[in-house]
């Protein structure tokens, strides 16, 4: 049962608060939920456990050991009885069960056993807060979920006359005036409800004056209540129609002088009373359907509109990312012509705007260069695309992946799905790799292992050359997998699912109570620092040059170190704030405050320098003639099919025709001057992967320490979902790259993945407030925008940091082209030989091949970011359509609508991280072409 | 492939079958409070040791290998030691799997439930060379278990809804699927299929 509402066979439900705030004596028997809905409003309590729907009995015996002799002991003033049993056995066996019957007809002798101890000043209410389906479930809008039944009794006379056939139906919010009104206390304010008129009746005195003058009056408190709110809300709020409001008012004022004038002359006809009541009663329902048809308005039309562009905007995305590569899109008329045209558009209508005199909307303005560049762009794409082609050549063909992303997409529109994304995200990204590495294995781009050799099943031989083994993929897997499960460790509960635990490692340490299991966590989060650092370390010593005197090589060198002790040293003041000795109290307090920022200043300024100057090589003048070697692949075995064949004999006619060649070159004179330039097949990567780092340490700040490990998980599984990812994408040079669904789907769902184990929940609730205080321990005056940042950076972290790396996607597999020939140097031995002889190795091209093919560069770039926008765009599409279909769903505020502005928000994070990431290596590919023009001014030279 | 080595398939995977559908009700004549939901684990013991047997007599009757040449005991023992021991490195391999891949949804402590059915064309696998029938039903029951797990979140409140039970019941169908498939799909492309050993 996830809904904890479910609630039936109540009696003299009210609001407790209010009536404990006004020295009531409540007592309350049943499910355990009041506990924590009204924590401390009653005298006495008796909580009985809820949430196991199997369980009929517990609850109810429980009520009714306690209720009669708390009845006859008489100490309270209001007893409330909440009977579970009917509702668990609807849920359980349905309406029409035996075990229902025997339950209703328990119910029945409670409510006669209830009748028979009544007192003459005691009101018995019995009430159902829902109904039941013909199935015995409930949470819908049907009328049979809907519809409850009321029972009201007392000894006494209620009724002047005798009730009517048919009863009207009565609001559930009516009764909080009435019982409000019943038991002399005020109405709450926030309260719409009408008072039932015909309980504040004086049947006794028989006098039909004096029971309308009791009704009116009550009528007219209410109405004065409700007034008084409606006078606050619409003074806060615009939202109420003006007219509609304007007659209620009037309807009131009148409706208030005419009960005022009655009141002075005591002796009216009791008709001028009853237009009265009918007059109030009409300004109550009044306001009522006022509210009702102010706050749960929906606009369809604007709905859909807005459906409708998020799905073109998707199909866009879809149809331009396949066309990019394509051979005949050119940059120039195709994006920048009509971007100049959007740009120049939304200035010509700022101009227009403030000439006239109007407001600048900054939607409208919007709206202005959307529709300015996209105009030109379809015109342009119209006429070059021709009409002969069918544009059904550009979709994707479907593959295994799209089942991935319909399953992604449908499961947005269950709320049960919603609430268990956290666990379902982690299950969709571990079937993803397992199906990447089949493909791997059945597209045989892997080297059989030597044990098992299997037949395949009749499928398409090898496309390419085996690049990697198995057992290096199914390594791969296995990691990912593990640092996955791993990270599952850590995740928040939604309020939906009780039985759920938090993992407690999310808290703060400051939170723990015990020195030693503290330190050892301190330690382990020190640790994972430490630990993300060297693997930050290690991959760029592997990969790129850390010999290099650029300043950003150097701030690596020493600022990640500092911002790692910053990092740990403020994580023990934190931790450990309390226990600080008095007169230390100062100094760790302007410690907490000053290093945090320190932390985020050195980010901040190695993100400057690696922007100044990115372009991380080490220059070495030699002498000496260049020599090129070819790159043998290492292959074992001999050739058993074609493929091999033809793979084979090309490299050894290559490797003799080098020898030859470095024959014929030794006999000559040496050469002259060279340049050798280290790690230019990864300045790309390098600059990416030193940005991440940097941006990963004021995330990490913002969270509580032990999420520490997460980031360490999350970089790990980074690396080695690129690398399996690598391992099936091939090079083809020169022609277009392509980055392949699968690669882009795998990041954005390890993206969501990231963002629940870092603890986050898509609820209101679950936000981390904390993260506004890291570094402003004092608060922040009345400045917004910075706690606003600081918050949404802690929230958004994961989308932000995956967003960033997007662009490695495409750059990994030219990364790992290097991967060969240097194990063959390892395996050889020769390492000391290579050390002695650095300059021999030739490095194969890697990422320079990018920079050889500019046109095909820029156009994956362009295409990568429209990929990762258009699988990120299908979720956000999922999620405004599930809330604006589910829109009358029981759900829908609690679920769907935050899920669907998380999504929101984090879709613009993802772009703008998108944007970033793109423009860093933008700025990389510019800062190397000026690298390289003032190496050739300087050989000219 | 020879037509009748099809119609040999087709047989002993229909006796797969009905040796399933016997395991759900032979043993509630014997067992008392039986059922597949509530004493699920036995059901799954039962039913991996009736396939079990139904293969290993299947295998002796209608021996897929009978070609081979050298019989000697010393190469029976060791095939069967072979077998063993192929039988529980798979064991390890989908116990690791498992444990990386329903840990993430299911608590730890269950995770010792593995479903044995997985285990039985394990075993099946290496002691029989129609592999192509083999691969279907393995592909087909993890298949099966993937999308038993699916039902897992929703608030049907429904008793299969729960670790293992819903994923067992996943592999059972798609091994019973893989069973009914294997024998088809390899009649329609018996053309493009060419063995070693035939």
């Amino acid at each position: 049962m996830l809904d904890c509402c479910a609630r039936t066979g109540e009696e003299k439900e009210t609001r407790a608060l209010h009536a404990a705030s006004a020295g009531r004596r409540v007592v309350f028997m049943g499910d355990d939920t009041w506990k924590d809905l009204f924590p401390g409003a009653f005298s006495q309590a008796f909580f009985f456990p809820s949430f196991n729907v199997r369980d009929l009995h517990t609850v109810d015996n429980g009520i009714l050991e306690h209720l009669y002799p708390t009845m006859d002991s008489g100490k309270w003033d209001m007893l409330i009885a909440h009977f579970l049993g009917v509702d668990h056995c609807g849920h359980k066996y349905g309406p029409h069960h035996p075990e229902m019957a025997k339950k209703l007809s328990q119910m029945d002798q409670v409510i006669q056993g209830l009748v028979e101890r009544l007192e003459n000043d005691t009101l018995l209410v019995v009430i159902g807060d829902h109904g039941m389906t013909m199935t015995g479930d409930h949470g819908g809008d049907s009328e049979l979920e809907i519809s409850a039944a009321l029972f009201l009794y007392s000894p006494k006379a209620l009724f002047p006359g005798a009730p009517p056939e048919e009863p009207e139906i009565v609001p559930q919010i009516s009764l909080v005036p009435t019982l409000a009104l019943l038991l002399g206390l005020p109405i709450p304010f926030g309260n719409i409800g009408e008072v039932m008129a015909e309980l504040f009746s004086e049947v006794e005195d028989a006098q039909p004056h004096s029971s309308a003058l009791a009704q009116a009056s009550a009528l007219h408190l209410n109405a004065q209540q409700v007034s008084r709110f409606l006078h606050a809300y619409s003074a806060a709020s615009q939202d109420l129609q003006i007219t509609e409001l304007h007659r209620l008012q009037n309807l009131f004022s009148n409706a208030s002088a005419d009960y005022q004038r009655l009141l002075q002359s005591p002796q009216g006809a009791e008709a001028a009373l009853q237009t009265v009541i009918t007059e109030l009663q009409q300004f109550l329902r009044g306001v009522r359907a006022l509210c009702i048809q102010s706050w749960a308005r929906f606009s369809l039309g604007r709905m859909a509109g807005g459906a409708a562009l998020m799905a073109a905007a998707c199909f866009l995305c879809l149809l331009v990312s396949q066309w990019v590569t394509s051979p005949g899109f050119c940059f120039r008329p195709f994006l920048l012509i009509p971007m100049a045209c959007g740009l120049a558009g939304t200035i010509v209508c700022a101009g227009l705007l403030t000439t006239t005199g109007l407001k600048l909307d900054p939607v409208v303005l919007g709206a202005v260069a959307a529709v300015g560049s996209l105009l030109p762009f379809l015109w342009k794409a119209w006429a070059g695309w021709g009409s002969k082609r069918p544009l059904a050549a550009l979709l994707p063909i479907p593959g295994p992946v799209l089942l991935f992303l319909l399953i992604r997409f449908a499961a947005f529109f269950s709320d049960s799905f919603v609430v268990a994304e956290a666990r379902a995200t982690p299950f969709l990204l571990g079937s993803l790799i397992l199906l990447l590495i089949a493909q791997l294995h059945w597209e045989g781009k892997l080297l059989p292992p030597k044990l098992l050799t299997m037949p395949r099943l009749c499928f398409p031989a090898s496309t390419g050359p085996p690049r990697h083994s198995g057992t290096y993929a199914l390594g791969l897997g296995v990691g990912l997998l593990l640092c996955i499960r791993l990270a599952g460790l850590f995740h928040r509960c939604p309020e939906e699912t009780p039985a759920c635990r938090s993992s407690p490692w999310l808290s703060p340490l400051a939170s723990m109570v015990g020195g030693r299991a503290k330190n050892l966590w301190y330690g382990a989060c020190v640790g994972a620092l430490v630990a993300l650092l060297a693997v930050v370390r290690l991959w760029l010593r592997r990969y790129s040059n850390l010999k290099s005197p650029e300043p950003s090589v150097l701030f690596v060198r020493w600022g990640l170190p500092l911002m790692v002790l910053g990092t740990a040293a403020y994580w023990a003041l934190a931790s450990g704030a309390d226990e600080a000795p008095p007169r230390l109290r100062a100094l760790v307090a302007g410690a907490s405050v000053v290093l945090p920022r320190a932390v985020a200043v050195l980010a901040a300024s190695g993100l400057m320098l690696l922007l100044w100057r990115p372009v991380t090589v080490l220059v070495k003048a030699t002498t000496g003639a260049p020599r090129t070697r070819t790159v043998l692949t290492p292959f074992s075995g001999p050739p058993t099919s074609q493929a091999d064949l033809d793979y084979v004999v090309p490299q050894i006619y290559r490797h003799m025709q080098e020898e030859f060649r470095g024959r014929l070159e030794r006999t000559r004179s040496r050469g002259p001057l060279t340049v050798a330039a280290y790690q230019l097949g990864s300045v790309y990567s390098a600059a990416m992967v030193t940005a991440l780092t940097l941006l990963a340490f004021p995330l990490l700040l913002l969270h509580a320490e032990r999420v520490s490990l997460v980031f360490l998980l999350l970089f790990l599984q980074s690396f080695l979902l690129l690398h399996l990812l690598a391992a099936g994408i091939p090079i083809t040079t020169p022609g277009p790259f392509t980055v392949p669904w699968q690669a882009v789907s795998a990041w954005a769902l390890m993206a969501t993945q990231t963002f629940y184990s870092m603890g986050h929940q898509p609820v209101f609730p679950a936000i981390h407030w904390h993260a506004a205080f890291v570094g402003f321990p004092e608060g922040h005056g009345s400045s917004t925008w910075l706690p606003a940042l600081l918050v949404g950076a802690n929230t958004f972290a994961s989308h932000l940091l995956f967003a960033v790396g997007c662009p490695l996607l495409l750059l990994w597999p030219f990364l790992c082209e290097s991967q060969g020939p240097r194990k063959r140097w390892q395996s050889l031995g020769n390492e000391a030989e290579a050390r002695v002889r650095p300059e021999e190795e030739e490095e194969p091209l890697m990422e320079m091949r990018l920079r050889d093919a500019p046109h095909h560069f820029n156009a994956a770039l362009l295409q990568l970011g429209l990929k990762y926008l258009f699988v990120l765009g299908i979720q956000i599409l999922a999620c405004a359509l599930a809330a604006s279909i589910l829109r009358r769903h029981l759900m829908v505020w609690k679920v769907f609508a935050p899920k669907f502005i998380f999504e929101a928000v984090g879709f613009i994070v993802s772009s703008v991280g998108l944007f970033l990431g793109i423009a860093l290596v933008m700025r990389v590919d510019g800062a190397v072409s000026s690298w390289f023009r003032q190496l050739v001014l300087a050989q000219q030279r | 492939m020879k037509d009748t080595d099809i119609k040999r398939l087709l047989y002993t995977h229909l006796l797969c079958i009905f040796s399933i559908i016997l395991s759900i009700f032979i043993p509630s004549f014997f067992l008392e409070n039986f059922s597949i939901l509530e004493t699920h684990l036995t059901w799954l013991c039962i039913c991996s040791v009736f396939v079990t047997a139904v293969n290993l007599v299947l295998y002796l009757v209608v021996k897929p290998n009978a070609s081979s040449k050298r019989s000697s005991l010393s190469y029976k023992v060791a095939r069967f030691l072979k077998c063993c021991i192929y039988f529980l490195m798979s064991c390890f391999f989908f116990h690791v799997i498992f444990v990386l891949y329903g840990a993430i949804i299911f608590e730890t402590l269950q995770l010792r439930e593995i479903p044995p059915v997985i285990y039985i064309f394990v075993f099946y696998r290496v002691t029989s060379i129609w592999e192509n029938s083999l691969q279907i039903t393995t592909i087909s029951s993890f298949i099966g278990t993937w999308l038993g797990a699916f039902p897992i979140p929703l608030d049907w409140e429904r008793p299969w809804q729960v670790w293992p039970i819903s994923c067992t019941l996943g592999a059972t169908f798609g091994y019973v699927a893989g069973l009914v498939i294997s024998p088809l799909w390899i009649y329609w492309n018996r053309k493009q299929l060419t063995y070693k050993n035939n």
